[in-house]
């Protein structure tokens, strides 16, 4: 009889497992892979190492800083500020026709770009900043606020809006078209008001920390275990899972990150009342370049573009959607010694139905032909690096169903997020993407909440 | 316990919860919260840890006991002095 089962070893599950083991509960994490990390996991392809879904972590704040997510997580989990190797970023910037305001891990700056372009919306841009929702107060503030109709009550231009709502939405929104205000708030401060950063070795230094402090703590780990069903007694009660090969596993509690709607199908419902699945589903192309992008006189860390005044962030009709999206190059972060490669990472909006039902011969085609036009598209938007061009590969939504189980492929799982993480059953708990935080930072923070308030309360 | 030693026990918690800190600085008659931003999942912890590691139970209504490190180790006095 286990304490707590945990389903799934992400950022959110490894996190709730290092507070639950590090105060001797005895807690055991169920992964159907072969290696920890879900969305954020990592894989080798041609003696190379890539990670799967980072580009940089978010919530990043300097060293000597006490407050923020990232602060609480060091704490919660007894981590030194140094341990997460975070480096910050050079500079981003958000690229529409005509116009481009540059951001860095410096408020001021970001400031004096809107004073540049949008004198006149300097004052509303400090007052919604004033306006977001706290973080502890997530949860307390209503979910279905729409925050373009918040935001608006601020900014004037549209054209604004709409650049500042580029990168939030494409780090982090699971609804097409707008965001609820909470979501909103996570992203702004997440993104604007703290800042970017990665480890020089990309996310696998960050999972090992977490790996080690679970495993230290006596935290049992079990890859290749995928769950086919969690147990429910007619009492309203989880009572463990039985794992895919048959074996059942008893446990006084489930933690669950596999998703709201994707858990509760775990525990035997169809279709879940009041959860609808994501439907934005994403295509990641990464280059592997034989030079540094800043030799080809590449130096923005994140690049946001889109190719008119309004943003389009929803399910594209066409197998990928060219007009927006994101370009990463994880070199350019002020690191002391270079990466050993250059790299290129574009992500664009895509059909996840497209890509989940095509034929394996021509989902290779569909790859090669995407690849092609992707990398076009983001030669318009930084220096053209596709003669350097020495190795690639491309995810796709069913990528990203394979490693997250999320329906759809969606990456930032269901549009209307569980802060409560609180289930029918009253011994079984929601962490990770559906319980509202995103980010590898924000993951952190969920699975550490879960576990602070219902797991290590009482007794 | 004694009353430097349930100090040290206390100093040894936060300086587990927050390794950047330096904690020889800290100010005994001075808040937490004030000196070291500790939030409310922060009074939990040491909460948390005083009961695991010396098996003292601190109730939620005497949370506001553990303000500083004066108010913390009178509070803690009489339940650890026979540890």
């Amino acid at each position: 009889m286990y304490d707590t089962l945990i389903i799934g070893a992400g950022m959110s599950g490894l996190s709730a497992g290092c507070r639950l083991a590090h105060y001797g509960q005895k807690v055991c994490i169920l992964e159907k892979h072969s290696l920890v990390g879900g969305l954020n996991s990592f894989y080798r392809l041609n003696g190379r190492n890539h990670d799967v879904g980072l580009h940089a972590v978010t919530n990043f704040v300097p060293r000597g800083g006490k407050r923020g997510p990232m602060n609480r997580m060091l704490r919660q989990l007894r981590l030194t500020w140094d341990e997460l190797g975070l480096i910050p970023q050079l500079g981003s910037r958000i690229d529409f026709p005509g116009i481009a305001l540059r951001f860095t891990n410096d408020f001021a700056y970001f400031e004096s770009e809107v004073r540049r372009h949008f004198p006149r919306e300097v004052d509303g841009l400090r007052k919604l900043t004033e306006a977001l929702v706290d973080y502890n107060d997530m949860g307390s503030y209503p979910v279905d606020v729409s925050a373009r109709r918040v935001v608006g009550e601020y900014l004037r231009d549209p054209l604004l809006v709409e650049m500042i709502f580029c990168p939030l939405m494409y780090y982090g929104s699971a609804r097409p078209g707008d965001m609820d205000f909470n979501q909103f708030s996570i992203m702004f401060r997440s993104i604007f008001l703290e800042g970017f950063a990665r480890p020089w070795a990309g996310v696998r230094p960050l999972l090992k920390v977490l790996l080690k402090h679970y495993q230290d703590a006596g935290g049992e780990l079990r890859l290749k275990t995928g769950v086919r069903r969690i147990r429910t007694g007619p009492d309203g009660v989880a009572n463990g899972v039985e794992l895919e090969d048959g074996t059942t596993l008893e446990a006084k509690n489930v933690v669950s990150s596999a998703g709201q709607r994707e858990t509760l199908k775990l525990c035997g419902m169809e279709n879940p009342a009041d959860t609808n699945p994501g439907e934005l589903g994403f295509v990641e192309t990464i280059s592997v370049l034989d030079r540094q992008p800043r030799q080809l006189g590449h130096d923005a860390t994140i690049v946001f573009f889109n190719n008119s005044p309004t943003f389009d962030y929803r399910r594209p009709e066409h197998p990928c959607d060219l007009r927006s999206g994101v370009i990463c190059s994880p070199n350019n972060f002020n690191y002391e010694r270079p990466l050993d490669e250059g790299m290129v990472r574009i992500t664009t909006l895509a059909n996840y139905d497209y890509w989940s039902t095509l034929s394996p011969s021509d989902y290779q085609l569909a790859k090669l032909r995407w690849y092609d036009e992707i990398t076009a598209t983001a030669a318009r938007y930084i220096p053209d690096f596709r003669s350097s061009v020495i190795d690639s590969d491309m995810f796709t939504p069913k990528t990203v169903f394979r490693f997250t189980g999320h329906e759809n492929g969606a990456i930032y799982g269901a549009p209307r997020k569980n802060y409560a993480g609180t289930t029918p059953y009253k011994n079984l708990y929601i962490c990770g993407t559906d319980q509202g935080m995103v980010g590898i930072i924000g993951a952190i923070i969920s699975g550490i909440t879960i576990a602070n308030r219902y797991l290590l309360r009482a007794g | 316990m004694t009353r430097q030693e349930i100090r040290q026990a206390v100093a040894d918690i936060l300086s587990d919860i927050a390794p950047d800190e330096d904690i020889s600085d800290l100010k005994d008659d001075v808040s937490f919260r004030e000196q070291m931003e500790l939030d409310s999942m922060d009074f939990l912890d040491i909460v948390m840890e005083l009961r695991r590691r010396y098996n003292v139970s601190v109730p939620e209504a005497d949370y506001p006991a553990l303000a500083s490190m004066n108010s913390t180790v009178d509070y803690l006095e009489p339940l650890m002095a026979n540890l």
